[in-house]
């Protein structure tokens, strides 16, 4: 089974160390071992995937810190990236 | 968890984890009579194309980091090799060696006969220093009194998901047990300046941070064309990076989560223990270089292509981020926290193997580099022209916080 790495206990992402493919299941690892979570949508490999529903307008942690603001609903399983996370220094490249 | 060590204690009240003598070549003219010294006696010394400048800021940044290095911990005495003509003042650099009660010689090849009869009177001196330094009692040392310089170089993928996080685990680990950490490499904490802005202890370590990173944030656009320090490039953003914010926790996640207790100069000393930044350049020779002139014991050095980088005077222990790499560059990679990647270790598993190996190096175990000889050296090209332009800048903006 493919692996995702969490970092800390608090975070609500984990990246992905292969491609994840839409409904397979991935193994968490990093902070802990053992958690699966289903796949909701393809995810590249060095992607992130959401470890829980997000609200929009949440923030999104990864290394226990805030990486960035959910900017719509995020499900379970979903691919976080910059269509759905951006982050709070304002200046970005587009 | 054991921290003792056996070490050796010197007059200013550290303690070595090594016993070295120190053959300090003061100009690079003369690396080549320190490199026959070395070879021929077992000391250490780091050949470097420095010594002689017309910018004043540079000139001294290079007497301070070879004092650094005479004042280091690990070594016990010091040989200073000078050519005589050169602009970095060996007898500066002695003074401030022999100030802290360490054993100090200097030779200088212009008087002493030349090369080759230099390097002969050379040889001798380190000899009866070295049998002196046998001489010498150990004595019992701490963790707690250790001082760890934390790195990366030649990152990959992976870097900011198991050997960063990892060494931030063991650097949580070191931090609880009283000892300090340092943090640099500036320009790779821009975009992460509120993550350790929150982290700083004091209001004096958050405005210096903040206006440290400012500044390099500053240098950056004007360096780059692209912004690349700012933003982050589509490159990353390929690779799965969202955020800045993302990108530079990758890198700083190595000092793990306690607070910030100060922020130094390049080759600095820390005064306090907890996790310390210094200002460093991201080349992570003259990064590591920094570290080592401030005293640092050894260099926790994360990568994930490899690199074969040491330092004359402390051990750097390379960490690689992947099982890969660990195996084909079996001489230069000391640890690996690849186990990470499909589950076999976790993160805090892994923290506590590399505090492990932090306690073998302290009680004299060899890492990769100090057994093949690697010592690298480089200090930061600081122009003051550069300086200059950074301020008139800033002055431009309004912004006079860094303004003398």
């Amino acid at each position: 089974m493919t692996s995702a790495i969490q970092i800390r206990n608090t975070d609500t992402v984990a990246t992905a160390v292969g491609d994840l493919a839409q409904g397979e299941m991935v193994q968490i690892t990093g902070a802990r071992t053992g958690a699966e979570i289903a796949v909701a949508e393809a995810i590249p490999r060095g992607h992130k995937i959401a470890l829980r529903d997000i609200a929009e307008g949440e923030h999104i942690l990864k290394y226990g810190e805030v990486i960035g603001m959910a900017t719509s609903d995020i499900a379970a399983g979903q691919w976080v990236h910059v269509h759905n996370c951006r982050g709070l220094k304002a200046r970005r490249h587009e | 968890m054991n921290t003792t060590f056996k070490g050796f204690r010197r007059k200013d009240g550290g303690i070595g984890i090594r016993n070295h003598v120190l053959v300090l070549p003061t100009v690079s003219c003369v690396n080549r009579v320190a490199l026959d010294v070395a070879m021929k006696t077992g000391a250490m010394t780091f050949s470097h194309p420095y010594g002689c400048t017309f910018d004043a800021i540079e000139n001294t940044t290079t007497e301070d980091t070879f004092i650094g290095h005479g004042l280091h911990p690990n070594v016990g005495a010091v040989l200073v090799l000078s050519l005589g003509c050169e602009t970095a003042s060996a007898q500066r650099i002695a003074d401030a060696i022999a100030k802290s009660g360490k054993p100090v010689e200097t030779l200088v090849v212009q008087l002493g006969g030349g090369a080759r009869a230099t390097g002969q009177t050379g040889i001798a001196r380190v000899r009866a220093f070295q049998e002196a330094l046998e001489k010498e009692p150990q004595d019992d040392g701490d963790l707690s009194e250790l001082l760890i310089g934390l790195e990366c170089g030649s990152s990959d993928a992976f870097s900011g998901l198991t050997a960063n996080p990892a060494v931030g685990e063991a650097a949580d680990i070191i931090v609880g047990y009283g000892g300090t950490v340092i943090l640099s490499e500036i320009t790779e904490m821009v975009g992460a300046e509120h993550a350790l802005w929150k982290r700083g202890k004091t209001e004096e370590v958050q405005r210096k941070l903040m206006a440290l990173i400012k500044e390099y944030e500053i240098e950056l656009s004007m360096t780059t064309e692209d912004d690349s320090g700012i933003f982050i490039s589509p490159g990353n953003i390929k690779g799965g990076l969202t955020t800045i914010e993302e990108k530079s926790l990758g890198c700083i996640h190595k000092a793990g989560t306690t607070p910030v207790v100060q922020v130094v100069g390049y080759g600095e000393r820390p005064t306090e223990k907890g996790v310390v930044i210094m200002d460093t350049p991201g080349f992570d020779i003259s990064s590591v270089t920094g570290k080592v002139s401030a005293g640092a014991h050894m260099v926790l050095f994360t990568t994930g292509k490899g690199t074969p980088t040491g330092s004359a005077v402390a051990p750097v222990a390379k960490i690689s981020s992947n099982n890969e790499i660990f195996r084909s560059l079996a001489d230069d990679i000391d640890l690996s926290a690849g186990d990470i990647l499909d589950g076999s270790k976790t993160l805090p598993q892994v923290g506590l193997e590399i505090v492990d190996l932090v306690m073998r190096i302290a009680r004299g175990s060899e890492v990769k580099a100090e057994y093949f000889n690697v010592q690298e050296f480089a200090i930061p090209n600081v122009s003051v022209l550069r300086k200059e332009v950074i301020h008139r800048k800033l002055a431009e903006l309004n912004d006079l916080r860094f303004m003398k």
